[in-house]
């Protein structure tokens, strides 16, 4: 039995309160009735586009184009993803079939 | 009891959705060491999908709290928006209000801020069961995957590619709604850009205050045309 990760639960709480705090904040500021800035209105507009874009390239910052691979098993199943999301539309099915295509490319095709 | 049937049925989408992402957050956790109790603990305290798979990464690469703080503020940010435009709605939520904030998720938003309840369903308890059942289907997922992934019989190498498809899926989803793609562009251009110039461990941050910044400045090309009414209308911002 390894000893309690103390580091981790404290990175679970911190996330758990940035979050709630998130959650709650508009109904602590708004709910007197006043109408939301106009500023805010536009940063929900284009804030979620961009951050699912830099959430990719997170995903992916580890993806080496100049090693052995050249990043082929991401184009490849990342490709594969969109491609089936954009006919489809079925999330789960993109997913799953995405993930599985990676875990077959690094697995047994680049290794 | 028709309020809860009528709830039941609305989420079954969801519970198909929540079941098996749920599952693969419990699976990768599972394989970055962290057992069960952290997935019912996480799924129970945080309850933000995307943001559960980004704190796996946190845990697994032994993150500062201040970047864990910064991260699920960039990531969770939309839940200020769902907030915005949820306001009026629960304003006479009744004793269960606190809770229906807290479980305000991406798919629970979807449920509760389209239409009207039909007769015989009391408006106030079918946004309680809509969001207690969702995160029940979440917590039943993720602790299943947690204690799945020690038996899986294959090799899980690869298996969190499942994150990247999420983002990439939700990604995908929002170029087809959003008119203007510009936004995106510049969450791209600005990621990789401190990509190339902080390298993969120091990138994320400078990137979410470029985003903001970028953002923030391009408001006047940006702005859509009619003023205002932007928060409420459609849902470009679906994720997990």
């Amino acid at each position: 039995m390894p000893a309690f990760d103390v580091h981790a639960a404290a990175l679970v709480a911190v996330i758990a309160a940035v979050t709630a705090l998130l959650r709650f904040l508009p109904f602590a500021v708004f709910g007197g009735g006043r109408p939301t800035p106009r500023f805010v209105l536009y940063l929900a507009q284009v804030l979620p586009c961009a951050i699912m874009a830099m959430l990719v390239v997170y995903c992916l910052r580890g993806a080496d184009v100049l090693g052995p691979t050249h990043a082929l098993p991401e184009l490849l199943a990342g490709g594969a993803v969109v491609a089936l999301q954009w006919r489809c539309k079925n999330t789960l099915l993109s997913i799953a079939a995405g993930t599985a295509l990676y875990m077959v490319l690094v697995q047994a095709v680049f290794v | 009891m028709k309020t809860i049937q009528y709830a039941f049925a609305r989420t079954l989408p969801v519970m198909a959705g929540y079941l098996v992402l749920g599952l693969g957050f419990g699976v990768l956790l599972q394989a970055n060491g962290y057992g069960w109790g952290w997935a019912l603990a996480m799924s129970v305290l945080v309850y933000a999908g995307s943001m559960q798979y980004v704190a796996v990464d946190l845990l697994g690469g032994g993150a500062s709290l201040l970047a864990a703080a910064l991260m699920t503020l960039t990531v969770n940010a939309r839940h200020l928006f769902y907030g915005v435009s949820m306001v009026e709605r629960y304003r006479d939520a009744g004793p269960a209000k606190p809770y229906l904030i807290f479980a305000l998720t991406d798919e629970t938003y979807s449920l509760v801020c389209s239409g009207e309840v039909p007769d015989g369903v009391d408006r106030r308890r079918y946004y309680f069961f809509v969001s207690l059942l969702d995160q029940l289907y979440w917590i039943a997922g993720s602790v299943a995957g947690a204690l799945a992934g020690r038996a899986l019989p294959f090799d899980t190498t690869g298996i969190d590619f499942s994150m990247t498809a999420l983002f990439l899926v939700v990604m995908t989803d929002q170029w087809r709604a959003a008119r203007d793609h510009r936004p995106a562009l510049v969450g791209l251009g600005v990621s990789l850009a401190c990509l190339a110039a902080f390298g993969p461990d120091g990138f994320l941050i400078p990137a979410m205050v470029g985003i903001t910044l970028a953002l923030t400045l391009l408001r006047r090309a940006l702005q859509p045309g009619p003023a205002g009414g932007s928060a409420k209308e459609g849902d470009p911002h679906a994720g997990v």
